[in-house]
């Protein structure tokens, strides 16, 4: 569904469109372990966008000369839904998609250790059934759920989140409209404990200054978002325990 | 395609411990590059080329350029499109076939530096405004591998983007008539691309293949003529700290300069 473009992305007093303040997340729901067939499974709504992550193994690789007889082989395949944008989008993947899908599985394997399961595949895919702008951060987000959620050791949960430039303002966690138009948009993916930056692209314009700033805005956004993604995987448990009980109790 | 893990670890150690003293298998500083060669018009038929080494590596880039029609939402102008072949001649590990995903991302790593930067006036090449345009067609044919083929692309393609001729033509009722002579193609902008590899907490500049085989990641950060960041694209499966990024951010300031000076010559 096509909608009129406004004018101005930034009104008086610094709020976007959406009511956002410059440096405000958009409000994300996630849910961890809700596929029924894969070993992990996560989902997100932030703003309008709505992604599901799957994960299968470490199981054996197939087909089997891509194994890697010191580690896991991590495969990542991230994808757009035809439905997902205003435009028809071919359900062939991309260029776009399939630069995505290295770099996300690049931002995704440093937190696995993938040295523990050698001879096997860990296999991610994340699917995008509606997307709003920032589709890869929320993808990182929700893969990294899957994996913990398929009981994979990790180092730590990996968390992205893009900032950027809007009509000349700083901005976090940019949607579609903002992209589009904006001087720069900017996605991270950081693993919080370990300083860590998983995923870093830009493009855009920005000048050294403002580029140190853009960073810090996104490790600031991430480290939000690693609060909601914690609680998320725990609360998943809270109701395994709670119908343990019920089990129990009967 | 990496070598055997037990040659990666032996290797890995090698250069580490060089690395921690301040030096480079191959006797470079941490950030110097190897030699840079730039050869343009190297292709009689393409609109605009260019040869470049960068030390053993070479890469080609060759324009062509045709009309085409304009994308939907910016009708007045012309369009851009970036193609990288890895071709199996260049290296024991490229295969023939439809583009990998390293042969995509070198695409468009060089796609988004010339475009972020604005470096090619597209507004310039609308023939008619929704349904004519010219389209710029940059292809990176990489011919032989020996480590940082993003730098050396973006290199090879600003150089021949700089080197391309176009007819000069007039528009007749919608068609256009070529006119004799030729017109350079207008370029405003001229990015340069800085790739860093990270081995063992150590940033280095320009790896060549034995550190690219060892790397645990990797940084390319493209800059305008103005000093301005306009791309960056990292890889590999290690990680970064915020400090390695702001400060590979002020090397590649200071190396994009120099290296401009050799495509843009004047």
């Amino acid at each position: 569904m096509l909608q009129k473009k406004p004018e101005k992305l930034i009104g008086k007093d610094d709020i976007r469109i959406d009511g956002r303040k410059l440096n405000e997340l958009r409000p994300a729901k996630i849910e961890v372990g809700i596929l029924g067939n894969a070993d992990g499974s996560a989902y997100i709504e932030q703003g309008k966008n709505k992604i599901l992550a799957a994960v299968y193994g470490p199981k054996e690789v197939h087909p089997r000369h891509l194994a890697l007889p010191d580690r896991a082989v991590l495969r990542c395949r991230y994808h757009m839904a035809p439905f997902s944008v205003d435009e028809r989008k071919s359900p062939a993947p991309s260029r776009r998609e399939i630069e995505l899908s290295k770099v996300i599985r690049e931002a995704l394997e440093p937190s696995i250790f993938v040295e523990y399961y050698p001879r096997t595949s860990i296999d991610i895919f994340i699917e995008v059934l509606q997307a709003d702008g920032g589709t890869r951060c929320a993808g990182i987000t929700t893969a990294s759920l899957a994996l913990a959620d398929a009981g994979i050791p990790m180092r730590d949960l990996v968390v992205a989140c893009a900032a950027g430039k809007v009509e000349g303002r700083l901005v976090l966690d940019l949607m579609d409209a903002e992209d589009k138009v904006g001087e720069a948009d900017l996605p991270l993916a950081l693993m919080p404990n370990l300083n860590a930056v998983t995923l870093l692209q830009m493009d855009g314009s920005l000048t050294i200054e403002e580029f140190e700033k853009v960073i810090n805005l996104a490790v600031e956004g991430c480290k939000q978002l690693y609060t909601l993604q914690k609680e998320a995987l725990k609360s998943k448990y809270v109701t395994v325990k709670e119908a343990v009980k019920e089990v129990v109790e009967e | 395609m990496t070598p055997p893990p037990i040659v990666v670890r032996v290797k890995q150690k090698r250069i580490a411990e060089l690395l921690s003293s301040g030096k480079r298998l191959d006797g470079r500083g941490l950030t110097d590059y190897r030699g840079i060669q730039v050869e343009v018009g190297v292709i009689e038929r393409a609109e605009g080329s260019a040869r470049v080494r960068l030390g053993k590596t070479e890469v080609m880039a060759g324009i062509k350029i045709e009309t085409g029609e304009p994308f939907s939402d910016v009708p007045n102008e012309g369009v851009l499109t970036v193609n990288a072949e890895l071709v199996p001649l260049a290296s024991p590990t490229f295969e023939p076939g439809p583009p990998d995903e390293n042969s995509i991302e070198l695409a468009r790593i060089v796609d988004r530096g010339v475009r972020e930067s604005k470096a090619i006036e597209l507004e310039k090449l609308c023939i008619e405004p929704g349904k004519k345009v010219f389209v710029v067609f940059v292809d990176v044919y990489v011919l032989n591998h020996d480590g940082n083929l993003i730098d050396a692309s973006g290199i090879a393609a600003l150089a021949a983007l700089l080197n391309t001729k176009m007819f000069k033509y007039e528009i007749e009722e919608g068609e256009i008539k070529i006119k004799p002579g030729y017109t350079s193609l207008p370029i405003r902008n001229y990015p340069i691309a800085v790739t860093f590899a990270k081995i063992n907490d150590k940033l280095i500049a320009d790896p060549w293949l034995e550190e690219e085989q060892v790397m645990d990641a990797r940084l390319t950060m493209t800059l305008d003529k103005d000093g301005k960041i306009c791309a960056i694209q990292k890889g590999g499966y290690g990680y970064f700290t915020t400090q390695q990024i702001v400060e590979a951010a002020k090397i590649a300031r200071e190396k994009t300069e120099e290296l401009r000076k050799i495509v843009v010559k004047g």
